[in-house]
């Protein structure tokens, strides 16, 4: 286990033994009197000073959140202040929330990371507070007079710390805003915070290091092209060696019907490159014309966790590239905040997308009219119509050797109300399929405790603890129904719940969605399967059984 | 305890002004006209302000919270209400927070067991005594526009009925007054209980509880215990709905408390968190609808970005690209 990172035991006796006003403990002592303590493993490290001179961004240093000075600029009071002014002007959804909320703590335990660190701040409304406090003494008059009264504090340094750990506690999940009455959405003031923090160099390099690389190479990982062709079609040669099939995908295709770009992370990382198998191998199947870019090679986009201009700057490329290779429509693979970024900014920020047309499926020929203005499908309504309408020879008894359930990623699930399509296809690839509790799942989904940009190994302690209520419900049905897979629609969760499973539910593997997809596809001229993608036993068709019943 | 204490004190306070000032200083024009007719002017200026404030700041991105399934394939059935594809669904999904508190509705309560094992209970009460204090103050300032016309409305007079249907006591007791107060009570008394309420609770939050309590308070004192003669004060306030400036006649002094208490709220409301009242119905998380893939939304400052073009992106590894026999724009 990760040296960042308490052992379970001690975890677990912190949570049995130590007082937290999650237990009901109240020490009397007013949050903006609480100290912050930068310590290992609740902290990331700092954006590197190349990186910051890449991307042309503010106060490239060498520091640490655990100095006592952060050298921030001279002018950083300013910086902050005005920045706040202008937003405020620019979003009625920062204005709004910071003031209507009447502290009714509907919201206090719906945080992630406050189940799991028992830490006041972590409350939504106290995360929210941490702006509003300063917010309230720079703006509104009749505050200013009533100063004791209402809350409100001066920006200094220690504020700045104060954001620093607190925004990067908050993975942007939306998961407050579905019980906040008046919707006030903490993701909303994360992203705008994080903007200012950058506009005084204080970052994470786990987040801006991605940036640039995504801006120069066209993807997170900063593979060049060749690289990214080379994996891609190693891949492809797995699949050959396993299935007996050739996938042959294309790169960089002019005149391609469809352009399909999913996270970086599926073509390099484990088990993500298990779901771009399934990709390829479902593409095959059905004879998909479509092409693959390295230029935008990148789904994800971590410029969404930096600022609103990056994202929009690194979006660009997806319309750019399939305006260039002149396709009809793109296809997009599994990814939470990618989904996101898609499905309520790209279009507004990028489009109109007047030169593609509306996508419909060659092999249906559903006209997907949701998709009409924006023209990209998410992979799961794809395939999800395809199953609808017997398009696809599945056998999913091929997964009887995994037991399911299913985690809704934050962002697909709240930030575009994409619940059934994912089910439906898992039902139809697999035969073992347990929900999670139901307040933990669709529009009550608990994070992986590692999105938006804190997936880093130095900041295990805080990724363990805000992952914990969903390796909880996790934990819940491995008893219960002996479920031993995790199965996802996000490349974040792929990277950060096998590390969660190893550490509070160890058994449970961690599957892409059409990771099962592609096991289950009984594919045209194929060879007898007797592994699964990952080449591990399935259960039934073990020496060469039959499978012909 | 200092910001339960400030606020009750406050509160107190701002009572005995309005006592001393007409029982002792015979300034009742000023308590039952100058102030009234001032506070109406703030309530109804300040509200449009703030209001017009939030309306004017743009809303550059369409991103409602989706709490249920989007509108995609034809077979899939979608959630009108917390997924809305039109206007008018999303209207709905609004209308539902504004009158039944749709979201709080879902309300649970997370413990944290031994061995670290979470539970999450259903946890209604602070929707149903949101509901009920809510619901029960807009019956109670109905019910007043019987001060206000001199032939009482019909639908006051409905109200009222329902309002007294227990028939006891006399003057006929309303439950809206016993409900409101019993509301407050819970709506203060969690904030006091629970370490959570607590820590997050500021003076802000206790201050407009305890004046509508003190409000609610003096209103129950005249009508049950002193039985203050209501015809000087329904004289009163007809003539204030009218615009006149003539000195009130002879009213007893509570009423001038009730008064002044409620045009400090009045005053109060447009600067305070009370703006959640307006702010509900503009909250884009909630009043947009989830089709932003189908129809594309404008952001009106929708800023000017230098992207990293495909050619830049060529020029930099054209031989790269070359060697992994990637077509390529230029030789």
């Amino acid at each position: 286990m990760s040296k960042y990172a308490p052992k379970l035991s001690e975890l677990k006796k912190e949570f049995d033994e130590k007082p937290s006003v999650l237990k009901g403990d109240y020490s009397a002592q007013e949050w903006w009197d609480r100290p912050v303590e930068f310590r290992d493993g609740n902290w990331c490290f700092p954006g590197k000073q190349e990186v910051l001179a890449d991307l042309g961004f503010a106060n490239p240093r060498k520091w640490a959140a655990t100095d006592e000075d952060w050298q921030l600029p001279a002018d950083w009071q300013k910086t902050i202040s005005e920045g706040l002014q202008s937003r405020l002007k620019k979003y009625r959804s920062l204005k709004l929330f910071l003031d209507a909320c009447v502290r009714c703590g509907a919201c206090a335990d719906k945080c992630h990371f406050f189940l799991g660190t028992g830490d006041p701040k972590n409350m939504p409304v106290l995360r929210a507070e941490l702006l509003r406090s300063v917010y309230r003494n720079d703006f509104p008059l009749v505050e200013k007079i009533l100063k004791g009264f209402s809350g409100s504090r001066k920006l200094t340094k220690a504020v700045i710390k104060e954001w620093h750990m607190y925004f990067h506690q908050c993975t942007e999940c939306r998961r407050c805003s579905v019980f906040c009455p008046f919707g006030i959405d903490t993701a909303e003031i994360t992203m705008l915070v994080r903007e200012l923090l950058n506009l005084i160099g204080v970052n994470n390099n786990w987040i801006l290091a991605p940036v640039s690389n995504c801006n120069r190479t066209g993807n997170h990982l900063g593979i060049e092209p060749h690289t990214f062709v080379q994996n891609i079609m190693s891949l492809a040669e797995d699949i050959e060696d396993h299935t007996g099939v050739n996938v042959d995908p294309t790169f960089n295709r002019k005149g391609a019907e469809v352009l399909f770009i999913t996270p970086s992370g599926d073509v390099f990382g484990d088990p993500g490159v298990y779901t771009m198998m399934g990709y390829l191998l479902l593409f095959k199947h059905i004879g998909l014309d479509y092409t693959i870019s390295t230029y935008a090679s990148e789904g994800g986009n971590f410029g969404m966790f930096t600022s609103n201009d990056m994202m929009k700057k690194l979006n660009a490329k997806m319309y750019h590239e399939a305006k260039r290779l002149g396709v009809k429509w793109l296809l997009g693979g599994e990814c939470g905040h990618m989904w996101r970024v898609v499905h309520q900014y790209m279009n507004t920020m990028n489009g109109p997308a007047d030169f593609l047309e509306v996508p419909v499926s060659p092999i249906t020929g559903t006209r997907f009219s949701n998709a009409s203005a924006t023209k990209m499908v998410h992979i799961a309504e794809f395939t999800a119509d395809l199953i609808h309408h017997k398009k696809l020879k599945l056998d999913p008894k091929r997964n009887d050797h995994l037991r399911t359930t299913f985690h809704d990623s934050c962002n697909v699930a709240r930030g575009m109300g994409m619940f059934e399509e994912p089910r439906s296809i898992l039902r139809s690839v697999c035969n073992s399929f347990h929900e999670m509790a139901e307040d933990t799942i669709r529009e009550k989904t608990f994070c992986c405790g590692s999105g938006s940009g804190l997936n880093a190994e130095e900041y295990m302690d805080i990724r363990m603890r805000g992952g914990f209520p969903r390796a909880n419900a996790v934990k819940q049905v491995k008893d219960r129904h002996k479920v031993n897979s995790l199965v996802t629609i996000c490349a974040i969760d792929r990277a950060s719940l096998p590390p969660l499973m190893n550490y509070w539910n160890p058994g449970v593997s961690v599957y892409g969605l059409h990771e099962l997809v592609g096991n289950a596809l009984v594919m045209q001229g194929e060879k007898k399967r007797t592994t699964d993608l990952r080449e591990n036993t399935m259960a039934g068709f073990e020496d060469g059984g039959d499978d012909d019943e | 305890m200092k910001k339960v204490l400030m606020p009750l004190v406050m509160v107190a306070l701002l009572a005995l002004i309005p006592f001393v000032g007409v029982q002792y200083a015979g300034l009742s024009y000023l308590f039952g006209v100058i102030i009234p007719y001032t506070a109406m002017v703030v309530l109804l200026a300040g509200f449009l302000m703030r209001l017009a404030d939030w309306f004017r700041r743009p809303v550059p991105f369409r991103i409602p919270t989706t709490c249920g399934q989007e509108k995609s394939l034809d077979w899939i059935k979608y959630d009108r209400l917390e997924s809305p594809a039109h206007f008018w669904e999303a209207a709905a999904r609004v209308l539902s927070e504004v009158l039944f508190f749709r979201s709080l509705f879902r309300n649970t309560k997370a413990e944290l067991h031994k061995d670290a094992n979470l539970a999450y209970g259903s946890h209604k009460w602070l929707w149903l005594g949101g509901l009920a204090f809510h619901w029960s103050l807009l019956v109670i300032v109905l019910r007043h526009s019987r001060f206000f016309f001199v032939m009482v409305p019909g639908f006051t007079d409905f109200l009222d009925h329902a309002d007294g249907f227990l028939d006891i006591t006399l003057p006929t007791f309303y439950i809206t007054d016993a409900v409101v107060l019993a509301a407050i009570s819970f709506l203060v008394f969690r904030r006091l209980k629970d370490a959570k309420m607590r820590l997050i609770s500021l003076q802000t939050d206790y201050f407009p509880l305890f004046l509508i309590a003190a409000i609610v308070v003096v209103g129950v004192l005249m009508r049950y215990v002193v039985r203050l003669d209501i015809m000087p004060v329904k004289d009163q306030m007809l003539r204030l709905v009218n615009f006149s400036v003539d000195a009130p006649g002879e009213i007893g002094t509570l009423f001038y408390v009730h008064l002044f208490l409620v045009s400090v709220l009045a005053i109060y409301f447009p600067f305070s968190k009370l703006m959640h009242a307006g702010a509900i119905f503009l909250s884009p998380t909630r009043n947009l609808t989830n089709n932003s893939r189908q129809k594309r939304h404008i952001n009106p400052w929708n800023a000017e970005i230098k992207f990293r073009t495909y050619s830049e992106y060529e020029d930099d590894y054209r031989e790269k690209m070359k060697k992994a026999k990637l077509p390529i724009e230029k030789q």
